[in-house]
């Protein structure tokens, strides 16, 4: 990722102190466990978690051109966005590839927050800064907004942090957090709040498949808040959670995660994830490409499976085969803790990628059956 | 981290208990704990012979599968089937029920190559 030294979110002396694994991920040190991934994943299943989301990028695109610019830069329609609310969209390169997944979230009429992966956070911003100042869109390739009002971009990642709360408990623990007669925003709204005299942004999303919360503060009130809520959500057998839990509980929901299952190589409609993309918009960067996958059907795709014995674990780049036919690669692949069940995700041969197919998963030149599955992997099971 | 001092090392965190021609491999207390929760454990093959260094058997947590290796010359007489079931083991009980193979050592001057607990020890600061 990067070659210089890794970087620390404000929290990493809490990390730290709280005895957590630091590891370098994307260029920061971040915790991949404190006690067991096991344990967290377990704790975001059965109460309530805490992560440090301060590594990933947070932009803002303000101004009267902001929701017509962006809407020809990500390929979910910002239209169908209500202010306050937010969506899960992508950035693409004209190849239709993914640069990034991201939550925009509406802040105001003309003024959006975008969430993007910490590993991107960089190349993100390039992009979408060297699109505006040349004005470029698909329809204006000599350049030139001739339509869009003006915006600015700013990347505010340096001076912001975000905690990510989720689990069943989640709405106790807001009231705790937050008070008792402040509401708790619906799903993907995003609403501000002050707590403790800090002002803070709470987004009821997540990447975890449970109820929860995404909490974004200033850098400077990083350490105040994250106490606080370890401290309000003791009732709830909070637990600090690290990125090992968080991949684990992403996994079982078939939640991409870039850089593995996504790529600049790969496109929404071959990761399966066409509902993020409006083909009915007239423009955005990727769409004539996306439309000619449309009509001609993704050469491969991303699909969820399941080992059918218990045996080692899938792992990424682990070779996928269809009665003695290299058909595709394992992207993510772990012990599911939910299921003790070893399970992931692979780009399989469109051919082949059929619901229920049985397939083989090579892991160190001996093959395991498993069976091609239906998102998610994992379901909540009825109380 | 518990290191007893009356078993030898590798400096790929196998620790060796001599049992007369035999040796008992498990890997280290702080191996368990860097590699977190095991999930599942690949057994070498009864009667394997293998060269020190020869990566024979593989342990795999939630995270990530790692090797572990043959501490010295020898051939596989033993191997724990009980992690078969309970993987975990390795974590509970990384010295004692957490072994996973026995070899029949080709030469007991091969051991002298291992390291003692203080030099491990110090390899884990």
């Amino acid at each position: 990722m990067t070659e210089s030294a890794p970087r620390k979110t404000p929290l990493y002396d809490e990390h730290v102190r709280l005895g957590a694994k630091m590891v370098p991920f994307a260029g920061w040190l971040m915790p991949v466990q404190y006690t067991s991934i096991v344990e967290e994943h377990q704790a975001v299943r059965n109460n309530v978690g805490i992560f440090d989301i301060s590594h990933m990028g947070q932009f803002v695109v303000d101004g009267a051109g902001a929701r017509e610019w962006l809407n020809t830069m990500l390929t979910n329609n910002i239209d169908k966005l209500d202010t306050r609310m937010g969506q899960y969209t992508f950035l693409l390169n004209e190849r239709g590839g993914i640069i990034d997944d991201l939550i925009a979230y509406r802040i105001e009429d003309q003024k959006f927050l975008l969430v993007v992966n910490a590993a991107r956070t960089d190349e993100d911003f390039a992009w979408l800064q060297k699109h505006l100042k040349e004005g470029r869109s698909p329809d204006r390739p000599r350049g030139g907004l001739e339509t869009a009002a003006p915006c600015k971009l700013k990347n505010r990642s340096s001076n912001f942090g975000g905690g990510a709360i989720q689990g069943p408990r989640i709405p106790e623990l807001f009231h705790n957090l937050f008070g008792k007669a402040v509401e708790i925003p619906l799903r993907n709204h995003i609403v501000d709040l002050t707590v403790h005299g800090m002002s803070v942004s709470v987004a009821r999303t997540g990447y975890t498949g449970e109820d929860g919360i995404e909490v974004f503060f200033r850098a400077t009130d990083a350490v105040k808040f994250w106490n606080a809520a370890l401290e309000k959500g003791k009732p709830f057998s909070i637990k600090p959670c690290g990125l090992g839990a968080r991949d684990t509980l992403r996994l079982e929901m078939c939640y991409p995660l870039n850089g593995s299952d996504l790529s600049p190589e790969r496109n929404p409609l071959e990761a399966g994830l066409g509902f993020f993309v409006d083909l009915t918009k007239p423009n955005f960067i990727g769409r004539d490409v996306l439309l000619k996958t449309k009509e001609n059907g993704p050469r491969e795709r991303l699909l969820p499976f399941r080992m059918k014995e218990k045996g080692p674990p899938p792992r990424p780049h682990y070779a996928v085969f269809q009665n003695g036919e290299h058909i595709g690669e394992v992207t993510s692949g772990t012990l599911s803790p939910s299921l003790s069940w070893g399970v992931g995700m692979a780009y399989v041969s469109a051919a082949h990628a059929k619901m229920g197919a049985e397939i083989d998963i090579e892991i160190r030149g001996q093959k395991f059956p498993a069976t091609i599955e239906k998102k998610p992997l994992y379901r909540k099971p009825a109380l | 981290m518990n290191v007893p001092d009356d078993l030898l090392y590798t400096e790929t965190h196998e620790w060796i208990k001599r049992e007369g021609e035999n040796v008992r491999v498990g890997i280290t207390d702080h191996a368990q704990s860097e590699l977190t929760d095991v999930v599942y454990v690949e057994l070498p093959k009864m009667d394997r012979q293998a060269n020190a260094k020869e990566a024979i058997a593989v342990v795999e947590s939630v995270k990530a599968a790692s090797d572990i290796y043959a501490p010295v010359k020898g051939t596989v007489v033993e191997v724990n089937k009980a992690l078969e079931a309970d993987p975990g083991l390795i974590n509970r009980e990384p010295y004692g029920q957490g072994w996973i193979f026995v070899l029949k050592i080709d030469n007991a001057d091969d051991l002298k190559q291992l390291k003692e607990a203080a030099a491990y020890r110090k390899q884990i600061g």
